[in-house]
């Protein structure tokens, strides 16, 4: 194959890509492009985790550790397979609180802080530094196979041209479409789709390589399995503490890797792509393994010893003869280091500009924050970042001379970027992380990786002396880097990740739990812990900042027009007219996630604190916030006691006022009753009278009619009596006889007296005469006044064919109860409580004589007989209950 | 406002298939973790292509378990169950 038809292939490839991103931006721009946001494109856009080093790399580990390399693809299946765990909060508080990048997670997180965002930073780009470089290794090495056996006029080119053209070349896309704008989420439509079509690119080109070597040079799968069997590859072990550590490691990259931070959360368009990346990310990244073995296999059995495994992708097909299978196997390997190269330049960029260079900026000239032009400001620092991280990886690339196995330093930068993960974890899912653990944690944790892994990658006596390395520093052995506190003999790598994480969590955890959180700190931590609650995040009112210096400084970093849409519609939300809303807290937040967006949280934080004043809130204030809320809920709860109080009331209320009622009608219905009580004998005194002063009458006769005036007059005087001694009785100031009386002698006196009503029926009285012999101290005349009043009441109103009346006593204690029971119907329940009513009576045909004044004297002298008098439900029948204390001590009485 | 402490079948059922996704990585582990107990018996080599099998078929179950789990979650609805647990 000529060389020149390669680098014609790969030129024209590069333009078709440019114009892929180019016209998408277009159509995304004039918002067509809705398809290109699609779960599909998104899925794709993952697999720069797919780099060259997978590409090429995976079939040289294969070559060289078996089945090891599938755990770099098993522990991201994991993690995807997993997404309701963290993928999905960690996608959730991205949108949020618009993250641009893994460090404006991370200073995000822990109160808006630079400080961790610069750590971040750093760890991300020296880790990031040699992948770059094995990148664009990995694509001269590729045009070096190319040109290397055919020498047919185009001799191997010099090595360095060709990577200083690929990084310049890169670098060109990277700042084309990578900064083109300064997207409110740091989004690229156009980059996000040239990278979905490499990423199909290099699936095919794999899988078409895969097919050729198991269906082309081998006989199918059954073949290609016994030939696995017979190959070196058989021979490798399974070391479980690698098995289990690199499955680990890989999970941990997976996320925390600057670039696939990018493409998974900050480039998300919609929270529903990650439900379908969850599966097809996964089947992605099987079906890039799936050739890999059988192509190490066949490559280790036809290709000449000692040829380099890496390269096997390349040189089996060429080797065969198939020109154009290897052609497609170079763009595979082409798209896979170009992309990569592509989203790390532009994430790591990103983290520069916003974490390093703003702030720096900021600090020199914080006059200009407001009136210098932050826009034309953070596009330019970003494209000078491009260009120094590509810098960077060429220069990386040159020192190292680019000599060593693919797969380690992918590995080392794997283990340099899993110390994020402690910081990041805790600040998703503990709301007790604060920032100086965080920062301690990353600080020990970056330490020991390159004090134990990432210098010694170097080789003895590059960065570490190899006495060191032997020895230990100043000979301490314990401290030597590959074999840290004597831990000997298992793998370097492992040795690292394991003390690296292990020291990086311990400080993380020891140090969150003895610091205390700032306020801005513990407001974020709930809202990432709580990421899934929509709970507003606690406001502090403290206006004071000038609508108009706001806008003029959102002009600057989000461009007029759309600064001043957002302010529109935040105004408008106001229900204001004008452009300018007022600044309340929620407007103020608003506008620092729309800026955070752009330039980080932790800038956005800072430009907006300078113009609000809001630098100044103490956890005081916090505290106020949450003491008037605390106040606003004690009253309320208040509020609702008295609320329950005045129905109790109510309730109360209304059932006097039922009664009243009531007894209103009643005494109506007794004025009647009485003028017509009081008028019958009157009418017959006055008629009987006037005949008899007429005189001229039998003597017999005028005996009989005087008879009649003397019965009348005494059934006046005894209602008067009735009345005056209810009165007396309900007044309190009865005068009471007190002495030691026999309740048997009381109930025969009562029976005795109470004969005369009515003595034409005859009742059975059943009573018990043992259990009467109770000597009572009390007035024994008024509660034989009592007995009578009930044994004629039920003498008058029973009506039961054959009457009876069991009266029923009981000793409980100090207290004495009488029941007087008879077997009539008894009283309707809606009546029991009004017969103790003066005035009441039931039926108006018993008419039996009394003005209904009995059971309502009963109850004034058993009141004044510390007793009560009741009618007792229940028993089908007409039961009255009297109780009465067996000593009656009263004050008054005496 | 507490979450109800029964649901209707329907979101019972969404509820379940949440613990189902959460418990399928924990199964995925477990699966990729097994080939480290086998073998160890016969000393002199591993079963290479018995083991390429296994991981790849597992790796089937995986993805095809996720993809049927993935559409039925519901993620919009705000829910609780994650967060309930954090003070």
């Amino acid at each position: 194959m000529p060389f020149n038809i390669l680098v014609l292939a790969s030129l024209a490839y590069v333009i078709f890509l440019f114009l892929v991103a180019f016209v998408v931006e277009r159509r995304a721009a004039a918002g067509a492009a809705r398809w290109l946001r699609s779960p599909l494109v998104y899925t794709l856009s993952l697999s720069v985790y797919c780099t060259a080093w997978t590409f090429y790399g995976a079939v040289g580990y294969a070559a060289r550790s078996g089945l090891e390399y599938l755990t770099i693809y098993l522990g991201p299946t994991l993690v995807f397979v997993g997404w309701w765990w963290l993928l999905r909060k960690l996608v959730r508080i991205g949108r949020q609180q618009r993250v641009t990048s893994i460090a404006d997670l991370i200073s995000s997180r822990y109160g808006k802080s630079n400080l961790l965002g610069v750590i971040v930073t750093v760890i991300c780009v020296v880790a990031a530094t040699p992948y770059i470089a094995l990148q664009l290794q990995s694509v001269t090495l590729s045009f070096g196979v190319f040109a290397g056996p055919t020498a047919d006029g185009w001799a191997m080119p010099d090595r360095d041209i060709t990577s200083i053209w690929v990084a310049g070349g890169l670098a060109a896309f990277t700042i084309l479409f990578g900064t083109r704008n300064l997207d409110a989420k740091e989004q690229h439509t156009g980059v996000v789709t040239a990278i979905a079509v490499e990423a199909v690119v290099k699936l095919v080109a794999l899988l078409a390589v895969g097919i050729f070597v198991v269906w082309g040079l081998a006989s199918g799968p059954a073949d290609i399995l016994s030939r696995i069997q017979s190959s070196e590859i058989a021979e490798w072990q399974m070391k479980p503490s690698r098995w289990t550590g690199l499955i680990l490691l890989s999970a941990a990259a997976v996320i925390c890797l600057p670039r696939m931070f990018q493409v998974l959360v900050v480039e998300n368009s919609d929270e529903r792509h990650l439900a379908t990346a969850s599966w097809a990310f996964p089947l992605y990244l099987m079906l890039m393994s799936l050739f890999v073995v059988p192509i190490a296999v066949m490559g280790l059995e036809l290709m000449p010893e000692g040829s380099n495994p890496d390269l096997f992708v390349l040189t089996l097909p060429l080797s065969q003869g198939q020109g154009g299978l290897a052609m497609l196997a170079f763009l595979g390997g082409f798209s896979s280091a170009t992309s990569m190269v592509i989203v790390a330049a532009i994430a790591l960029s990103t983290m520069v500009s916003n974490h390093v260079v703003m702030p720096l900026w900021l600090s020199l000239r914080p006059a200009r924050a407001v009136s210098g032009d932050v826009r034309r400001l953070v596009l330019l620092s970003r494209r000078l970042s491009i260009a120094a991280v590509l810098g960077l990886g060429y220069a990386y690339f040159r020192l190292s001379g680019g000599s060593e196995a693919l797969a380690a330093i992918g590995l080392i930068s794997f283990v340099g970027v899993a110390q994020i993960l402690p910081a990041m974890l805790g600040g998703l899912f503990w709301r007790g992380a604060t920032r100086a653990g965080a920062v301690l944690g990353l600080t020990i944790g970056f330490a020991i990786w390159a004090y134990a892994l990432f210098l010694p990658s170097f080789g003895p006596d590059a960065v570490i002396p190899a006495r060191v390395l032997a020895e230990g520093p100043f000979g301490m052995g314990w401290l030597r880097p590959q074999a840290l506190f004597g831990v000997e003999g298992i793998d370097p790598l492992i040795h690292a990740l394991f003390w690296s994480l292990a020291f990086n969590t311990a400080a993380f955890c020891a140090l969150s739990l003895m610091s205390f959180p700032g306020p801005v700190e513990r407001m974020q931590g709930a809202a990432f812990v709580n990421a899934f609650e929509d709970s507003a995040a606690p406001n502090w009112a403290q206006g004071g900042a000038d609508p108009e210096a706001l806008l003029v400084m959102a002009q600057r970093i989000l461009g007029e027009e759309e600064a001043l849409a957002f302010f529109e519609a935040q105004a408008r939300a106001q229900g204001k007219a004008a452009y300018l809303p007022d600044p309340t807290p929620a407007f103020i937040e608003g506008l620092e996630r729309r800026l955070a967006g752009s330039v980080g949280a932790a800038t956005a934080h800072a430009m907006i604190s300078q113009l609000a004043g809001r630098a100044a809130v103490s956890v005081e204030d916090l505290m106020a916030v949450a003491n008037e809320a605390a106040q606003i809920m004690e009253y309320s709860a208040r509020l609702e006691e008295q609320q329950e109080e005045l129905t109790r009331a109510a309730r109360q209320l209304r059932e006097v006022n039922e009664k009243l009622t009531q007894i209103s009608v009643q005494k109506d219905a007794f004025l009647s009753q009485i003028s017509h009580e009081l008028r019958t004998p009157m009418t017959s005194i006055r008629a009987f009278s006037e005949i008899l002063m007429e005189g001229d009458m039998p003597a017999d006769m005028a005996t009989g009619y005087a008879r009649i005036i003397h019965e009348e007059a005494i059934r006046l005087t005894r209602l008067l009596d009735d009345l005056l001694d209810l009165s007396v009785l309900e007044s309190g100031t009865v005068q009471l006889n007190l002495g030691l009386a026999n309740l048997r002698e009381m109930i025969d006196r009562a029976l005795a007296s109470a004969g005369h009503t009515r003595p034409e029926r005859r009742f059975d009285i059943q009573r018990d005469p043992a259990s009467e012999e109770i000597f009572l101290r009390t007035d024994s005349d008024r509660l034989t006044q009592v007995f009578i009043n009930l044994i004629s009441n039920a003498r008058k109103y029973c009506d039961a064919a054959a009457p009876e009346l069991r009266i029923h006593v009981r000793r409980k204690g100090a207290r004495v109860t009488i029941d007087f029971i008879d077997n009539g119907s008894g009283i309707p329940k809606d009546q029991q409580t009004l017969i103790f009513e003066k005035f009441a009576r039931l039926t108006d045909q018993t008419r039996a004589g009394g003005a209904g004044l009995g059971l309502a004297i009963c109850r004034e002298v058993m009141a004044n007989l510390g007793g009560t008098i009741g009618y007792l439900p229940g028993q089908g029948r007409a039961a009255f209950r009297i109780t009465l204390p067996l000593r009656l001590e009263r004050a008054a009485a005496e | 406002m507490k979450a109800p402490l029964f649901l209707a079948r329907a979101s019972y059922r969404r509820r379940r298939l949440r613990d189902a996704a959460r418990l399928l990585p924990l199964v995925g582990a477990f699966l990729i973790w097994l080939p480290m107990l086998w073998g160890k018996s016969d000393s002199t080599a591993r079963d290479t292509g018995m083991d390429v099998i296994y991981l790849f078929v597992v790796w089937t179950v995986l993805v095809l378990a996720a993809a049927v789990l993935a559409p039925r979650l519901g993620g919009d609805e705000p829910e609780r169950t994650v967060t309930e647990d954090e003070g």
